[in-house]
């Protein structure tokens, strides 16, 4: 196995694997995330955000999780530096004119990194005020679930305030649309990776891959767009 | 219709593998627009010999684009302004007149320069000699129908069979990665029942060896295939993939 590991397939396998789980994610985050436009004051959201917190299959999914960033982040870097070195240091002085080749593809480290600085940004602003250090506005309040009475943080209106400032909500439209250039690429090249893909479901998965990408990138921004232009208290 | 063009040439001259190489620019005239590109440089190295300069050294053998010999990175693309064809078949009506033309060898660390356009490219037959083959048991021939393959596996064989090894993929390739090769190598095998006996070795060994030499990791930008004289698809890499994590996975 860690001779599996050590190869050029196995480590792309371990960008692939790795890759696929985190877009799964996403969709999840996605989803959640959609709750924040339904206009009821953010009941519902808060609802689906004490299902997350609480949930043991999310508990348990929330360090594979960080292990799944992890080991995208890591062998994404040692494969490029990799490459780098494979490559060699001379450049074509005439450059490069081969057509046909997708830009996202051929900077899939600059996309990661934007996403790696939102990210930062994004678990400064949510993560670490949710789970450790708590914030006032997450002050706990009381909603029926199912008829019950239950008492839950408002992440809502730690949501609803964060996207109150148009810069937070501007960095998340930069961040969306790195994302979903990630995506365009990396939904594709995972499954290539892996081994699924032959001539027709490359072009499957193409078309697959570009509207998962946009819809999951765009989804996010708009989301945030949303929550700043709507949503916001008078 | 043919014409008559003058070009500006500058040609990357490196004495041998260890010394600095550089750019020389050469005055070409009156070169036929029916001319191919190494004809065209056969009277760029007449013109040198005969004024007494050394010729510039590159790679060329059939000049029909089925050798896989010639090389060359014209003008940002390997094999040059042209689809699917080898530099050998690239003609000089692709050029207009007083155009600059930009002459470099592949560049990728598996591929080092020996002298002037010429590259060594040993580390292909490596990456065969490592694997890519079927071992020969000699006896009676066989009827033609005795192995039924199915057509479509067959056409697909012979279309990843039709890899002439230059090295195009490797030279255009950001991460100098020898993936399209190999995967031709191993598909043109793997798809046949003759193939199918020593696939799981032979998918280990060779991707074993092009590892070893250095050769990058695959990030599937696809520019392998725009570039392959002969059209080589990337759906030959998700098989080689496939192919060697299978064999993998049963040891």
């Amino acid at each position: 196995m860690s001779n599996l590991l050590s190869s050029s397939i196995g480590k792309k396998l371990l960008m692939g694997l790795s890759g696929l789980f985190l877009m799964m994610f996403l969709l999840v985050h996605l989803t959640v995330n959609a709750l924040l436009l339904v206009p009821d004051g953010g009941e519902f959201y808060n609802a689906a955000a004490h299902f997350m917190a609480t949930n043991p299959f999310i508990k348990v999914m929330e360090p594979m999780l960080a292990i799944g960033f992890l080991v995208h982040i890591l062998w994404g870097v040692k494969l490029t530096l990799e490459n780098q070195k494979a490559r060699g240091n001379s450049r074509y002085a005439s450059g490069n004119k081969t057509t046909g080749v997708t830009w996202a593809s051929q900077n899939m480290l600059v996309l990661g990194i934007t996403i790696f600085a939102f990210l930062v940004l994004h678990i400064a602003q949510f993560w670490v005020k949710m789970k450790l250090v708590g914030d006032p506005r997450l002050e706990g309040i009381d909603i029926t679930i199912g008829g019950v009475s239950t008492h839950v943080e408002n992440a809502y209106a730690l949501v609803n305030y964060t996207f109150s400032y148009l810069w937070v909500v501007i960095v998340y439209i930069i961040a969306g649309v790195g994302l979903a250039l990630h995506l365009s690429h990396g939904f594709w090249s995972s499954f290539q990776t892996i081994g699924f893909s032959n001539q027709i479901w490359r072009q499957r998965l193409s078309v697959l891959g570009s509207i998962y990408a946009w819809v999951v990138g765009l989804g996010f921004a708009l989301i945030a767009l949303l929550q700043y232009l709507f949503y916001q208290p008078v | 219709m043919e014409n008559y063009i003058n070009l500006t040439l500058k040609v990357w001259r490196q004495k041998n593998a260890r010394e600095k190489g550089r750019f020389e620019t050469y005055q070409v005239k009156n070169i036929s627009t029916d001319s191919s590109f190494l004809e065209m440089l056969d009277i760029l190295n007449e013109q040198l010999i005969n004024e007494g300069q050394e010729p510039v050294a590159f790679d060329h053998d059939c000049r029909e684009g089925i050798c896989g010999m010639c090389s060359l990175y014209i003008n940002g693309r390997p094999h040059g302004p042209d689809d699917d064809i080898t530099t050998c078949q690239l003609h000089m009506r692709k050029f207009k007149n007083g155009e600059t033309i930009w002459i470099e060898p592949w560049r990728s660390a598996g591929f080092p320069v020996i002298k002037d356009l010429i590259v060594n490219r040993t580390a292909f037959d490596q990456i065969i000699a490592a694997g890519g083959y079927v071992s020969v048991n000699t006896g009676g021939v066989p009827d033609a129908n005795a192995i039924p393959i199915p057509k479509d596996d067959a056409d697909e064989a012979m279309d990843a069979a039709s890899c002439i090894g230059c090295g195009a993929c490797v030279a255009a390739c950001k991460n100098g990665s020898a993936m399209l090769f190999v995967s031709a190598k191993v598909s043109q095998l793997a798809l046949l029942p003759q193939g199918r006996v020593e696939a799981a070795r032979r998918a280990k060994n060779m991707v074993a060896k092009m590892d070893e030499l250095g050769f990058g990791n695959c990030t599937n930008t696809g520019a392998c295939e725009v570039e392959c004289p002969k059209g080589i698809s990337v759906a030959n890499i998700a098989r080689l993939n496939r192919e060697f994590l299978k064999a993998k996975l049963q040891d």
